[in-house]
């Protein structure tokens, strides 16, 4: 479970969070809002990133900006530019860099890369070069360096926005069959299909927290 | 375009050399050459390296961009080396060249970068002990991650540079300075933000 308590956040002078009351207990949860309305910002916040100037979060009852390594072990997050997420030279080595603190040794944590690639679509690119894949294959990279840690949760901002279509719909199958529960932030309301609730911001404050029939229909109407 | 290449699979004999082996193998020979200042032993040493590539198996089109740079690198050398000194040492300057840059490349083409790291890491494990450079903070599986991401961030930048030179192209402003470093700074800098905070993100600064 993720709380958002009284959290508020400023960047200096300017602020950019109000007063943030949520409590997510849903399995598929998405934000959306307007460009700069705050969603990345409140994302980060769940695994620590940035830390809130006013009020707390809690996941799972523990603080991100006090229990930062705890948070981040059960959180995983998928960010938008895969480029910028993949620190390895190849696709197995990359996802093996998660289990540098596993405890395995060095072939068995080469062995579980290679069985998590295989499981997301991504069978024998182990020792393909990372920056050699296609877009959308090295959005599942990033996803599967943090699956291959069996997080609780994952945090997922805007994770489609450089895929195609066919790319994209994978993606979104791909989290329709996870155990996580997952948080993800869009602009593609065509995501929102599987999801139980959709919060959307608008000006760092949340205005619409429902079904994702309802709350897509205030942003819409919010978008005009 | 680097000198530099990167990791080819394979199962050669080159290939499954221990990265240790391998990494002391090619500062020998780096070594050796920069020591040597005899045309025909360093000519003899390049021969060796260059029986490495087919010998490891490395697939031509991997192998000419090295070699074009190399090449490139090695004439401007040569004319800048004849124009101030002689043929002579311009010779024995650029044959060293080619020999450690051949070298350098044919362990890069051969080792995974996670081997090299688990070299590093090994290598410097008793060095790490908390009675010497452990007493500084250092840890040796944080210089093996050093490691690996400066050899991964070469591949970046070259990345970021050729999209931004395909821009400027675009723009018709090849020639300009500003239209190259800016972008190429600009960018450089949000992958360096974007890979801490991915870096964070998969608990790196939590050990
Ligand atoms: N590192 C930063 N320093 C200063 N201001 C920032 C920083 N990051 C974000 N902001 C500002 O905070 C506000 C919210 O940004 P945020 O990235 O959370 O928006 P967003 O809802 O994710 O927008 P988008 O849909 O465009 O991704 C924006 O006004 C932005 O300019
Ligand atoms: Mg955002």
């Amino acid at each position: 479970m993720i709380e958002f308590d009284g959290v508020g956040h400023a960047y200096g002078e300017r602020t950019v969070l109000e007063q943030v009351d949520l409590s997510l207990t849903e399995q598929r949860v998405a934000f959306v809002g307007l460009n700069g309305s705050g969603k990345s910002t409140l994302a980060r916040m769940i695994n620590g990133l940035v830390r809130p100037t006013r009020g707390r979060v809690l996941v799972d009852g523990l603080d991100p900006a006090e229990k930062g390594a705890a948070v981040r072990r059960r959180v995983g997050f998928v960010f938008t530019n895969p480029d910028s997420q993949i620190v390895m030279p190849t696709a197995g080595e990359d996802v093996a860099f998660s289990l540098r603190r596993s405890g395995l040794s060095r072939p068995e944590r080469a062995r579980r890369a290679a069985e998590v690639l295989a499981e997301h679509g991504l069978d024998g690119y182990a020792d393909h070069p990372a920056h050699q894949l296609s877009g959308g294959q090295k959005q599942l990279l990033a996803l599967c360096g943090m699956l291959v840690l069996d997080p609780d949760v994952l945090v997922c901002d805007e994770p489609t926005t450089l895929l195609d279509l066919r790319n994209k719909r994978r993606f979104v199958e791909l989290l329709g069959r996870l155990r996580q529960q997952v948080v993800l932030v869009t602009h593609d309301l065509d995501l929102l299909g599987g999801f139980e609730r959709v919060v959307v911001i608008h000006g760092g404050r949340v205005v619409a927290d429902d079904e994702p029939g309802p709350a897509v229909a205030y942003y819409r109407e919010l978008a005009r | 375009m680097t000198p530099l290449g990167l990791y080819v699979p394979g199962a050669s004999s080159l290939h499954r050399l221990p990265a240790g082996a391998k990494f002391l193998g090619m500062l020998v020979l780096v070594t050796v050459s920069v020591v040597l200042g005899s045309p025909i032993a360093l000519g003899v040493i390049c021969a060796v390296v260059a029986l490495g590539y087919p010998l490891a198996r490395i697939p031509w089109d991997r192998v000419w961009p090295l070699l074009r740079s190399v090449l490139l690198l090695a004439v401007v050398i040569l004319a800048l080396q004849t124009w101030l000194l002689d043929v002579r040492s311009a010779g024995v300057t650029v044959l060293r060249l080619v020999a450690a840059l051949g070298a350098a490349s044919l362990f890069t083409l051969t080792t995974r970068i996670d081997d090299v790291v688990g070299a590093v890491e090994r290598a410097l494990d008793p060095l790490c002990s908390p009675r010497m450079l452990g007493r500084f903070g250092v840890r040796p599986d944080r210089v093996g991650l050093l490691v690996g991401l400066t050899l991964q961030a070469v591949a970046t930048l070259s990345g970021i540079a050729a999209s931004v030179r395909e821009a400027a192209r675009a723009r018709g402003v090849e020639r300009s300075v500003v239209a190259f470093a800016v972008p190429f700074l600009v960018r450089t800098l949000k992958h360096a933000d974007e890979l801490g905070e991915a870096l964070a993100a998969r608990g790196v600064a939590d050990e």
